[in-house]
C-alpha cells in the first residue's frame, strides 16, 4: 500500500514535469474557473454580509397604541407578546420618550423646531424587536389581532425585499458554482486525457504485466490532484492580491453605499483557500478519472 | 498447465479459433505456427483474457479463466509473462527501470527491486547495459530487457510473441537459447513464429494452426507445407480436417 502510494506520487510528479505544457494548460483552466469562481463568491459574501447587517436595521416592530389604551391594557398585550418565540424583546415606548429619540436620531441639530409643538403628535408605542427578519410578518399579524393598536408598522416591503434578494443571490451562486464546476471537468479532462493518450503504450504494457485498474489509475489521478492544488493555491492568491487592491480602492466609497465595512482579506482569503482546495482537488480527480474510463475497459 | 477444451471464439464472421482443443504441460516449450491469421494470436489472447471466448473452456495454471471476473485478470497476467516482436519498451525509462516497473505493479519495495532487477538482468546476459535507455541499445539487448521484464516476476508461463521477428539471425539464435535457459529453469514457453529453421533446429513441439483449427500437433518441424505427410496432423490437414490432441 505503501509502496504503491510513493509510487503514484513520484509518478504524478514525473508526469506533471514531463508534460509541463499539458499540465499547464490543466493549471490555468483549473487556476481560471476558481478566480472566476472566487471573485463571485468574494462579492457575494461582502453583499450578503452587507444584507444581514441591513436585515438588523429591520428588525423592529412598531405597534402605535390608541390614545385611550392605557399603560396597564399595554402590559397585557406586552406579556402575551414576550411568550413569543418569534420574540427577541418587547418594550413599551411612551410618547415623550419618543419625540426624545426622534429629534436625537432624525432631527438632531434641528431638533429645536420641534420645540414650537405644542402637543405631541407621537402616540405611545409597543416596541418589538424580531429574533429573525423573517419573523416580522407573523408578530405584525398577532398585533394586529389586540384591541387598542391603531398601527402596526415595520418595514415590510424592505423585508421581504431584503429576504428575496438573499435567496436568489445564494440561488445564483449555486448555479454558477455548479456550471463553473462542470466545464473545468471537462476541460481537466480533456488536457488529462491527452497526457493519458501519449502514455497509452504504457497503460496497455501495464495491463500485460498484470497492473490492476486502479494501480494504472493512480499517477494520473494524483497528477489529476496535485495540478489541482497548485490552482488553487494560484487562484487563492490572486483571488487575496486583487481583493486587497480592490478593498483599498473601494472601500470607503462602498462602506458609503453599504454601510458597513468590508470583509477583511485574511478572513476571506482562509475561507476561500479551503474552498478551493477542496473544488481543486475533487475537479483534477474527476477530470482524470473520466479521461481514463476509455482506456481501462478490458 | 494450459488446456483449451473445444474453444471456439468468432469475430463477426471470421473465425478465430474453431472448436480447438490443446494441452500443453508445466514446463513445455512449445512453438505455434501457421501463417497470418490462422488464429495464433487469438490464441495468445484468450490466454491472457484480453478477449473471451464464445465457447469451450480454457485453463491456466489449474484455473478456469473464462469464468475469470474483471478484477481477476491482473492476476492471472502476473502468472503469465509476455515478449513481444516489437519489444514494447519504454522509451523514456532505463533498462533498470523498465525492468523494475514489472514489480512496481505488483507492489514490491524498493529494496525487493534493487536486489532483484540486476539478478534477472544478468541472467539475460545484459547487466552492464542497466543505466541505458531502449534507444541506446541494440534490438538484440532490447529483446533481453524486454525478455527479463517478463521473467522477472517468476512467471509460470512465458508467451513469446514471434520474439526474433525483428532480429537477424544471429541474434534471433542468442535469444532463443535464452529462452531455452528460461525454459529449463521451469518457466512453461508458448512461442508464435514464423521462423522455419528456429523451430527445426530446436526441435520442439509444433502446434500448426490454420484457418483457426489445429493442423497439426507433433515434436520436431515447422513444415507443414513440406513434405511431412508422415506426420498423422499433415495428413489430416491435407483431408481439412482437424486432429486434436488433447
Amino acid at each position: 500500500m505503501f509502496n504503491s502510494l510513493r509510487y503514484y506520487v513520484k509518478q504524478a510528479f514525473v508526469q506533471v514535469f514531463r508534460n509541463r505544457a499539458m499540465s499547464l494548460a490543466s493549471m490555468f483552466s483549473i487556476t481560471a474557473m476558481l478566480l472566476i469562481l472566487g471573485i463571485f463568491f468574494v462579492v457575494m459574501v461582502n453583499i450578503g454580509v452587507a444584507i444581514e447587517e441591513a436585515k438588523a436595521d429591520f428588525d423592529s416592530v412598531s405597534a402605535y397604541l390608541a390614545d385611550e389604551t392605557t399603560y396597564e391594557q399595554a402590559e397585557v398585550i406586552i406579556l402575551q407578546l414576550s411568550g413569543m418565540e418569534e420574540v427577541a424583546d418587547v418594550y413599551y415606548l411612551d410618547k415623550d420618550t419618543a419625540m426624545e429619540q426622534w429629534k436625537a436620531q432624525e432631527w438632531q441639530d434641528n431638533a429645536y423646531l420641534l420645540d414650537g409643538l405644542v402637543e405631541n403628535p407621537l402616540p405611545n408605542s409597543i416596541e418589538v424587536k424580531v429574533r429573525a427578519l423573517e419573523d416580522a410578518d407573523r408578530v405584525a399579524e398577532v398585533l394586529g389581532t389586540f384591541d387598542g393598536i391603531s398601527k402596526v408598522k415595520y418595514y415590510q416591503e424592505t423585508v421581504d425585499k431584503l429576504v428575496q434578494i438573499t435567496d436568489s443571490l445564494n440561488m445564483g451562486l449555486l448555479v454558477i458554482m455548479a456550471f463553473l464546476v462542470i466545464v473545468s471537468v471537462v476541460v481537466v479532462s480533456n488536457t488529462v486525457k491527452l497526457t493519458v493518450f501519449a502514455r497509452q503504450r504504457e497503460i496497455e504494457i501495464m495491463k500485460y504485466v498484470g497492473a490492476t485498474n486502479w494501480f494504472i489509475r493512480g499517477p494520473f489521478l494524483t497528477e489529476g490532484i496535485i495540478i489541482g492544488l497548485i490552482a488553487a493555491g494560484v487562484s487563492a492568491g490572486i483571488t487575496a492580491l486583487i481583493y486587497s487592491r480592490a478593498i483599498a480602492a473601494l472601500s470607503l466609497d462602498l462602506s458609503l453605499i453599504l454601510g458597513n465595512p468590508m470583509v477583511p482579506v485574511g478572513f476571506m482569503t482562509f475561507n476561500l483557500i479551503w474552498i478551493f482546495i477542496a473544488l481543486g482537488v475533487s475537479i483534477g480527480a474527476c477530470g482524470s478519472i473520466i479521461s481514463m474510463r476509455r482506456f481501462l475497459d478490458t | 498447465m494450459i488446456i483449451f477444451e473445444n474453444v471456439t471464439k468468432n469475430y463477426n464472421t471470421n473465425v478465430g479459433l474453431d472448436n480447438v482443443s490443446i494441452k500443453i504441460n508445466k514446463g513445455d516449450f512449445v512453438f505455434l505456427v501457421g501463417p497470418s491469421g490462422a488464429g495464433k494470436s487469438t490464441f495468445i489472447k484468450l490466454i491472457l483474457k484480453e478477449i473471451d471466448a464464445d465457447s469451450g473452456s480454457i485453463q491456466v495454471d489449474g484455473k478456469e479463466i473464462t469464468r475469470l471476473s474483471n478484477r481477476e485478470i491482473p492476476k492471472l497476467r502476473r502468472s503469465t509473462g509476455i515478449v513481444f516482436q516489437d519489444f514494447r519498451l519504454l522509451p523514456k525509462k532505463t533498462v533498470f527501470e523498465n525492468v523494475a516497473f514489472a514489480m512496481e505493479i505488483i507492489h514490491q519495495s524498493p529494496r525487493q527491486i534493487r536486489r532483484q532487477v540486476p539478478q534477472v538482468l544478468s541472467l539475460v546476459g545484459i547487466s552492464n547495459k542497466a543505466s541505458k535507455y531502449p534507444s541506446e541499445l541494440s534490438a538484440g539487448e532490447q529483446q533481453r530487457v524486454a525478455i527479463a521484464r517478463a521473467i522477472v516476476n517468476s512467471p509460470t508461463v512465458l508467451i513469446a510473441d514471434e520474439p526474433t521477428g525483428n532480429l537477424d539471425p544471429d541474434t534471433a539464435w542468442e535469444i532463443m537459447r535464452l529462452l531455452e535457459q528460461i525454459n529449463m529453469r521451469g518457466t512453461t514457453i508458448v512461442m508464435v513464429t514464423h521462423a522455419k529453421d528456429i523451430v527445426d533446429r530446436m526441435g520442439k513441439r509444433v502446434i500448426a494452426i490454420e484457418k483457426g483449427r489445429i493442423v497439426r500437433d507433433d515434436v520436431g518441424h515447422y513444415g507443414y507445407q513440406e513434405n511431412n505427410s508422415k506426420h498423422m496432423g499433415m495428413y489430416s490437414y491435407e483431408k481439412g480436417g482437424p486432429l486434436n490432441h488433447v
